[in-house]
């Protein structure tokens, strides 16, 4: 069992807005933040979820090489919430070199790259203004975030497809617990980019659409962008709520198909139940990974049935935000957060005709009800599974 | 408790002039010299035919190192759990992507695109030992082994239970390899215990600082170019010291961003 960790401030930023009381407003609206594609003027037919303003932000002095899409979002996610002003105070309080920075991203500043292919000399090299450290690497993010903060604990980016940025919160536990940091900027920000869009264009799983989960007609995904950041602390004497329980696994299946079962899922969710000494009956609203793929939708319904019995409320918000890939781990863990404080259960958007052969207990509508502890569900590709618990202040 | 003891119960190793752990002993332990020839990758003999013909240089690498650090353990990898750590994953995919990106009518090949995720390794991995224990893929640029050491280590003291460690890196093909030049594969496994057993090869305990160790690699300066020249060959020291047994030593690797594992052996 996980002795619970503090969070004490988080903030995000989707296609739904800036700023935690701009997400708040858009899930009580039932609003979502997803349009057809504008993005580059590219020629799919997919629907998007892309934060508006991106392309305005300009990075704080010193870090101009670090300049790209990602990094930029990242920039814009850190201003809302008092967050900054957080985790100013988090490196007074316990010093720069205790304060660990994970965050979890897929693609980075891939996008960058990307341009830079178009703009190859005649003898093939990328062009001088392209710096592969600090936008395409992986790292990028992370080593970014870390200056912009001027933490100086270990850092890193986990990458693990669409759940690295809920694994997150497990590097940030396991190192507190054993005494080497005691605060951490955990979350993820993934971006628009040619690779992810085409890529899922060719393996089909873009609907052409807005992407409907738990549909009985829903074809596929719709791709968004996200920033989601979260402060987690060894104790505080205001937290905004708890990190109870963090499960993981692995499929061991496939490489981009989920288990038909949800075997890895089954044991990713009963690990995160088992570290917050917790039984299944003690969760009151799970948000799901639901990415409204025909594959996806099913093996979680699934799952989270086998877990939890079909009762429990649940939705995906993907068809607000869009699937933010990389980001949506720590997005979900923040809309969580949200359900939890308000007493919002969030609707799943763009229902038409629920899917007959899913079991669970879907919401369509959003419930106002009291919301104690949450699940969130995060999978991604190469079978990786990640599920985190979270509880309130109460 | 701010330092993590972990057991070492297998290594696996492939870089050039470094044709596997077994062989490379004597080269690290200084009793047979250093000749550096390039790295070649074995084929993926543990994946399903599907998977091997599409199993990329960083696949193979990562399969190659993790293969020889199990075998010296007696243990069952499909109960392992694991950290993959790499700099830059697969390069040859990320170029195809690319290139075809920058086509006015891109025809993106739906498997390079799946492989194309940082964790490909990993999950080629956990479908060849049939595994649904946890795993993570991390990036830290040069200090990529240093916070996989850590991550590792954090693992191994939170699960009580063994973790295998792979840390590899490949070459990008050109254009992308002139602005981030790494000269050949190199990929080091660890398999890592809790506790000792009668295989265990050595203790190491780990904690964090802030100062970088002495250079201490001055009988070595090949050995030593190459841990510069590749993120994951930062292992090279702490593989130098298991190579020498019964000494007990001090060393120290940079990790993320500003700081330094420091491992003492025993």
């Amino acid at each position: 069992m996980m002795k619970p960790l503090a969070i004490t401030a988080s903030t995000l930023t989707t296609a739904l807005g800036a700023g935690r009381d701009a997400t708040l407003a858009a899930l009580r609206a039932q609003r979502s933040g997803l349009a057809p594609i504008r993005f580059e003027r590219l020629p799919l037919r997919t629907w998007t979820g892309e934060v508006d303003g991106v392309d305005a932000i300009v990075l704080p002095g010193g870090l101009d090489e670090f300049d790209c899409r990602n990094n930029r979002l990242a920039w814009l996610g850190l201003q809302h919430d008092g967050f900054l002003d957080a985790v100013a105070a988090a490196r007074d309080r316990w010093g720069a070199g205790r304060v660990g920075v994970f965050l979890g991203t897929s693609t980075s500043g891939l996008l960058q790259t990307e341009r830079a292919y178009r703009r190859r000399g005649a003898d093939g090299a990328l062009p001088a203004d392209f710096h592969y450290g600090p936008t395409q690497n992986t790292y990028s993010l992370a080593d970014f975030v870390a200056r912009a903060l001027q933490l100086d604990g270990p850092g890193w980016v986990v990458s693990t497809a669409c759940s690295s940025s809920a694994k997150v919160f497990g590097n940030a536990a396991r190192l507190i617990d054993a005494g080497l940091i005691d605060a951490a900027v955990v979350g993820g920000v993934d971006s628009l980019c040619l690779t992810t869009l085409y890529g899922f264009n060719s393996l089909e799983l873009l609907s052409g659409d807005i992407c409907r989960p738990w549909d009985a007609a829903r074809d596929g995904l719709s791709i968004g962008e996200a920033a989601a950041f979260a402060l987690v602390e060894r104790d505080t004497p205001s937290p905004q709520g708890w990190l109870l329980g963090v499960g993981e696994s692995n499929d061991g299946h496939h490489m981009s198909t989920p288990h038909p079962e949800g075997a890895g899922a089954i044991a990713a969710m009963r690990q995160a139940l088992l570290e917050a000494g917790l039984q299944a009956g003690d969760i009151d609203y799970i948000n799901l990974h639901g990415t409204a793929t025909p594959s996806n939708d099913a093996a979680e319904d699934r799952a989270v049935a086998a877990v939890f019995g079909a009762a429990v409320p649940c939705s995906s918000t993907k068809g607000a935000t869009g699937h933010t890939l990389g980001a949506a781990g720590g997005v979900e863990a923040l809309v969580s957060m949200l359900a939890i404080e308000h007493g919002l259960m969030p609707a799943g958007l763009n229902l038409v005709q629920r899917d007959p052969a899913l079991q669970m207990n879907y919401l369509h509508e959003n419930r106002d009800a009291p919301v104690r502890r949450v699940l969130s569900n995060s999978f991604g590709f190469g079978g990786s599974n990640a599920s985190l618990v979270f509880g309130g202040i109460a | 408790m701010s330092a993590l003891r972990v057991y070492v119960q297998g290594i696996g190793l492939l870089g050039p002039g470094l044709a596997s752990w077994q062989v490379a002993r004597a080269i690290l332990s200084g009793a047979q010299p250093y000749v550096a020839t390039s790295t070649v990758l074995p084929p993926p003999a543990r994946l399903p035919p599907a998977e091997r013909r599409r199993a990329g240089a960083a696949v193979k690498l990562a399969l190659a190192v993790a293969d020889e650090a199990v075998a010296q353990a007696d243990i069952d990898p499909a109960t392992l759990a694991t950290v993959f750590t790499s700099s830059s994953g697969e390069g040859t995919n990320c170029h195809a992507l690319c290139e075809t990106l920058a086509t006015p009518t891109p025809m993106v090949s739906p498997t390079r695109f799946t492989n194309s995720v940082h964790n490909a390794a990993a999950g080629c991995w956990h479908i060849a030992v049939a595994s649904r224990a946890s795993s993570t893929s991390l990036c830290a640029y040069d200090g990529s082994f240093g916070a996989g050491l850590i991550e590792a280590g954090s693992l191994v003291h939170a699960t009580r239970a063994p973790l295998l460690l792979v840390a590899s890196d490949s070459p990008y093909p050109e254009p992308l390899n002139a602005t981030r030049p790494l000269p050949d594969h190199f990929g080091t496994a660890l398999l890592l215990a809790p506790a000792p057993d009668g295989r265990t090869l050595a203790e190491l305990t780990l904690s964090l600082r802030s100062t970088p160790g002495e250079p201490d690699d001055r009988d070595a300066p090949a050995l030593d170019a190459l841990r510069r020249a590749i993120p994951a060959a930062r292992a090279l020291p702490l593989l130098q010291a298991l190579a020498r047994p019964r000494a007990p030593r001090r060393l120290v690797i940079e990790a993320p961003p500003r700081l330094h594992v420091q491992v003492d052996l025993a």
